[in-house]
């Protein structure tokens, strides 16, 4: 199956991404733990979007689409055509240094490689791709 | 959406978390516990009960608060989550930067213990 949802930059909009990835998926048998973590995994990579990519101006629109192509294998994919934020050449800051300096960012990045099999980014049609993908033990 | 209530018990103010809270909503937790130390309280716990979903936004409030409740020797617990919610400070391996407990009553023990 595939799903397509498209949203604007607003962080206001975040509800609805989770609520639009749980719904795609409730009839994949996640388990609910798992499907938190996914939703949680979405959420942030958007949120890291909208903030930082495109300073949360609504009318730049992301789209959000999931795949399922084989049973247990979840493909998501988040297209936009903003400046490329690779999470993959972020260095993650040790969570010492986090609680040192005080920062509220940066767990975001950490969760989401934790919870994701892969995350890779393509170009696309001249817009960016972001493909996390994630398989579900049976 | 998080909605976000305070009640104070035996010298401590418990700060109830009802809802969700990402990127649009941490601000309301940041201002909650911020107003808790700013009106001297010198326990605070946190009530997780009615938390359904917390993102890095929300996680990043509490460890922001680490050191400076260390100093002011204040200390914080959080108790009553949800299984869902536990994973995602457990993924993060905050369950051992934070004091997360299973009820009120224990959050209250260790909460007197910590502030002698």
């Amino acid at each position: 199956m595939s799903y397509q949802y498209n949203i604007g930059c607003s962080l206001n909009n975040l509800k609805g991404i989770r609520e639009f990835v749980r719904h795609s998926l409730k009839h994949e048998g996640v388990p609910e733990v798992e499907m938190s973590a996914i939703v949680l995994a979405l959420d942030e990579m958007c949120s890291n979007l909208m903030i930082h990519a495109h300073h949360c101006n609504p009318d730049h629109l992301l789209e959000l689409h999931i795949d399922t192509p084989s049973k247990g294998k979840l493909i998501f994919e988040i297209i936009d055509d903003g400046s490329v934020f690779d999470i993959n050449e972020f260095l993650e800051p040790e969570l010492d240094n986090l609680i040192h300096q005080k920062r509220k960012g940066g767990l975001g990045i950490r969760l989401v490689k934790a919870i994701m099999d892969n995350v890779e980014y393509l170009r696309r049609d001249n817009k960016n791709v972001c493909r996390l993908t994630k398989e579900i033990k049976p | 959406m998080v909605h976000i209530k305070r009640i104070q018990e035996e010298g401590a103010d418990i700060i109830a978390v009802i809802g969700e809270i990402d990127a649009s909503s941490s601000i309301e937790l940041d201002l909650a516990i911020a107003k808790s130390v700013g009106e001297g309280f010198r326990k605070i716990l946190i009530d997780c009960t009615a938390l359904e979903y917390i993102s890095s936004a929300g996680l990043g409030v509490f460890m922001s608060y680490i050191e400076e409740l260390k100093d002011k020797n204040i200390p914080m617990v959080l108790f009553g989550m949800k299984e869902k919610v536990a994973n995602t400070f457990s993924i993060l391996g905050l369950a051992d930067l934070l004091y997360i407990k299973q009820n009120k009553q224990e959050a209250k023990t260790l909460a007197n213990e910590l502030s002698v």
